[in-house]
């Protein structure tokens, strides 16, 4: 069946929004397939606007994968703002991907990339565009599958009615095996349904099918067991783990948006998982085991990327990227493959230590040192052992002190606030750690003109992390901390004057809390919220946090907003994603949450033995590092 | 506090300059003019194009842009200047940079810059505007107005607030025509601030109640210097002249040819 092209209906309306570029898609290295030539068609999408969701990773990655694939398409759909929305709503248009403008409803899957919780509303917006049924429940064999994965997919309880199955870790493999079961389940008539498809997910698969599991809840509200309902279906639903990350060297030919984005560059993923141990960081805790991808490997996914781009600069992404076991040759390959090509070469930096300087030197050999970003995380020495962020005070000092002899002109720091066990004085020390850079600034470079960013960003426990029992600080506290944080920087005016404070207040890190630990029950917000004109909640300026308190006092029973959030949870009770398998062992994690409050410290598997976390015994997974020792390999002429 | 400077030798200075006429056609009518930029400047890598920079920590590439269409607005004759650190053939320099862009920013001509300004002959544009949903004789009517003014003010929404433009004084000629639905063409002289044809549009709602029911769809044909006889002629003729070479010698234009349009009446005389 031909799939007509809505952009002709589309066309005559993009005059009158905001950035219209963003809708009309033909960036290079897009693809367009032809439609009848393929058994399945996948929409994916990133549920944010255009510009936060085109440099996604994830997305890109799959769409590559896919269509290489002689018998899949996919396309991509991006969250649209609302003033598109309303005339879409005026003229009949539906949700539409950007490649080739066909309806979302046409496609056989819709895969949704939730990096964030807060893009749950756009969700729903997306499917309603589509005419697809908000639940997933009202859904026939007409509708795409509606599949989510991501970081939050470790989690999807509080969408659970409206996805039809969520896909935990790398999504490389996972696609292709959703991709065979359906084009196998098409050849074969369909048989059983939709519902027949969806056992085949939940069964061979590796999905996770909210539906065939039910939950059962105690009189006080928590959940008494989560079961499965069907004899295919198994106990609990395990991530998925791409291992030799050199076999999936994805994205090869990076997608060049016209449309001004957010990460104006190409990515290289230099490799996946953390182990450092950060018990708040629930990107480290899911995505182990750390697998590197080959100093040859990133050499040619860099120059490949380049000729197939044009990007002006190259991202080197990991977790913590100064930890790859070849970075030093790394950086210092690359600094000289790139002197003379105006390309130039960045690394998120967050270490704090002179070797990361020394990184951050030769990818600026020819450039501008403007600034360095450190994330020592906690304000206090203590709290750093809580949170298992090993950051001395004096090694901090010592490596700013360097970076500003060596002509780096400006400093950041990140903190966060609401961590467990926090107290007032832990914060007020970043005040005093601030102060002490600037000192230490001018005292190595002989001049009074020093900055500092200090930027605080609130805590929210994620699941699958030792931080997963703990209570969250309610924003009135949050917001008493930074405002005394303020007034302590400001005190001494001499010091304060160069030190700049950045930080959101604490309400919008309560709902981000809400919809990560939520149940099954807070579904229903989520949609009350929707329909009360919810868009774009990781937005400012279009977060209600009235509106989602509102919703939550309207929908909730027995529990609320504060049960979900602010309350402490103990060692034996059920969590919403007890049944999802992550590889993290429960019991590693309470102690590991126990060893937080005794504040002891956790050192990281890579270079001493393994404290079993569980991840690679349960899955069957190893450790993959270097160095390798070898060479980038020679970049033949063009 | 030690200030770094750049090491090494300044940057390799400019020893080609070359003109560029691109178009932007279909729905890459919607790139913005930074988006544009980015893009050029992306295929520029791409095409390995030996383009110069200027010297300091960020050195920018030799492009200089003439004023861009607005965004939305197609254009058939769009124009920008390179400079080059060595020297390469501009034919060939055309099919490579137009298969670096994405289809639907098109390269059409590229030619090596004889003496002279671009931008002094850079004096007038001609505008195709289509007016959906409006009848060729409504259209005529209302332009017969607009040309009987000899100034209409209109108000631009602009970042800095509120504009009053003249919106009819550098109207130069303008005639209606009918391809089913009714066409409006102007030849625009260049003026700061340039009229839009969204101004001039807003020029007939103001006098003569034009009122569209859709966004109208406008295209640039062609922008340059103004001949004798009130049409726009081809501001590269002089380049290619010096060159010695007299036709466009390569054509990128994946359509064909818009087909030549007739010069327009000439309007009520503007004092």
């Amino acid at each position: 069946m031909p799939i007509r092209s809505l952009f002709p209906d589309l066309e005559p309306l993009l005059p009158r929004v905001s950035k219209p570029i963003q809708y009309v898609g033909g960036e290079l290295n897009s693809r367009v397939k032809d439609w009848d030539c393929v058994a399945v068609h996948w929409a994916l999408m990133y549920p944010d606007a255009y510009e936060v969701g085109l440099p996604n990773q994830g997305v890109q990655i799959l769409y590559e994968v896919l269509n290489e694939r002689v018998d899949a398409l996919a396309e991509r759909t991006y969250a649209v703002w609302p003033d598109l929305e309303a005339l879409m709503r005026e003229n009949g248009i539906g949700q539409f991907t950007v490649d080739a403008h066909r309806p979302v409803a046409a496609f056989d899957l819709l895969g949704v990339s939730f990096a964030t919780e807060l893009g749950y509303t756009n969700l729903l917006t997306a499917l309603d565009l589509a005419g697809i049924p908000l639940h997933a429940a009202d859904r026939d064999e007409s509708h795409p599958i509606v599949v989510a994965g991501g970081h939050a997919a470790f989690n999807p309880e509080p969408i659970a009615d409206f996805v039809d199955a969520a896909v935990l870790g790398d999504g490389e493999q996972a696609v292709g095996v959703l991709t065979d079961l359906v084009r196998d389940w098409k050849q074969d008539g369909r048989p059983g349904g939709r519902d027949g498809l969806l056992v085949r997910f939940a069964a061979t698969g590796g999905s996770y099918v909210p539906r065939f599991y039910d939950v059962d809840y105690l009189p006080d509200g928590r959940i008494a067991a989560v079961r499965p309902n069907r004899p295919e279906v198994p106990e609990r639903a395990v991530k998925h783990t791409v291992m030799d990350l050199d076999r999936w060297p994805y994205p090869k030919a990076p997608l060049v948006p016209l449309a001004e984005t957010v990460h104006e560059r190409m990515s290289v993923e230099i490799f996946r998982g953390c182990t450092r141990g950060c018990r708040f960081c629930q990107a480290g805790m899911i995505t182990r085991p750390v697998r590197e991808r080959s100093i040859d490997t990133i050499g040619s996914m860099v120059e490949q990327g380049l000729r197939a781009t044009g990007f002006g600069e190259v991202g080197l992404l990991s977790l913590s990227s100064a930890d790859h076991s070849e970075i030093g040759e790394l950086a210092k390959q690359l600094a000289d493959r790139y002197e003379d090509d105006k390309v130039s070469l960045s690394l998120p930096s967050t270490r704090v230590d002179a070797f990361n300087i020394e990184l951050a030197n030769e990818f600026s050999r020819s450039g501008r040192r403007s600034g360095l970003t450190f994330a020592p995380e906690g304000g206090s020495e203590r709290l750093r052992r809580v949170i298992n962020k090993m950051v001395s005070k004096d090694d901090l000092i010592r490596t700013v002190s360097t970076a500003y002899a060596q002509g780096w002109r400006q400093v950041k720091l990140y903190f966060m606030c609401g961590l467990p066990t926090e107290t007032d004085e832990d914060v007020l020390e970043i005040a005093a750690m601030s102060h002490d850079v600037i000192r230490a600034g001018r005292e190595a470079t002989g001049s009074r003109d020093i900055r500092c960013t200090v930027s605080i960003g609130g805590f929210v426990p994620k699941p699958h992390t030792p931080f997963q029992w703990a209570a969250m600080a309610d924003p009135e506290t949050i917001d008493r901390r930074l405002r005394r944080l303020r007034e302590a920087i400001n005190a001494d005016r001499s010091l304060g004057r160069n030190v700049g404070m950045r930080y959101h207040d604490g309400q919008p890190s309560l709902i981000e809390g809400l919809l990560s630990r939520g149940d099954r029950r807070v579904g229903a917000v989520i949609e009350q919220v929707w329909r009360d004109g919810g868009r774009f909640d990781g937005w400012s300026e279009h977060f209600s946090y009235a509106r989602w308190v509102g919703a939550c006092a309207s929908v909730l029973r027995g529990v609320d907003l504060a049960w979900f959030t602010t309350r402490e949870r103990d060692a034996d009770e059920v969590l919403p994603w007890d049944h999802l398998d992550s590889g993290l062992d429960k019991q590693w994690l309470w102690d590991d949450w126990q060893d937080a409050l005794g504040e002891f410290e956790q050192d990281d598997c890579r270079w001493t033995p393994c404290f079993d976390c569980g991840v690679c015994s349960n899955l069957g997974t190893d450790i993959q590092i270097g160095p390798t020792g070898r060479p980038l390999l020679p970049v033949l002429p063009r | 506090m030690p200030r770094r400077a750049p090491e090494g030798p300044p940057p390799p200075p400019v020893v080609q300059r070359l003109r560029v006429r691109y178009a932007k056609r279909g729905r890459l009518r919607f790139t913005s003019h930074r988006d544009f930029a980015r893009a050029f400047e992306r295929a520029l890598r791409r095409a390995d194009v030996p383009i110069a920079y200027s010297a300091g920590f960020t050195p920018h590439p030799r492009v200089s842009y003439l004023g861009a269409a607005p965004t939305g607005v197609a254009s058939e004759a769009e124009y920008l200047e390179l400079g080059l650190a060595s020297p390469v053939d501009p034919d060939q320099l055309c099919i490579s940079l137009d298969r670096a862009l994405p289809d639907g920013l098109d390269l059409v001509e590229i030619v090596v810059a004889g003496p002279g300004s671009l931008a002094e002959r850079i004096q007038a544009s001609h505008w195709r505007i289509e007016l959906p949903g409006i009848e060729a004789e409504q259209a005529a009517r209302a332009l017969d107005s607009f040309l009987d003014r000899q100034e209409i003010r209109i108000e631009r929404v602009t970042k800095d607030g509120r504009r009053s433009v003249d919106a009819r004084g550098a109207v130069l000629s303008a005639r209606t025509c009918a391809e089913g639905r009714a066409i409006l063409e102007l030849v625009v002289r260049q003026t700061i601030p340039a009229v839009r044809p969204d101004d001039v549009l807003a020029a007939l709602r103001a006098v003569a109640g034009l009122a569209l029911e859709a966004p109208p769809v406008a295209v640039r044909l062609a922008q340059g210097p103004l001949d004798d006889n009130g049409g726009v002629g081809d501001p590269l003729a002089a380049d290619r002249e010096a060159a010695g070479s007299t036709a466009p010698s390569y054509q990128a234009s994946r359509e064909a040819p818009l087909p030549a349009v007739p010069p327009p009446r000439a309007a009520a005389p503007v004092q």
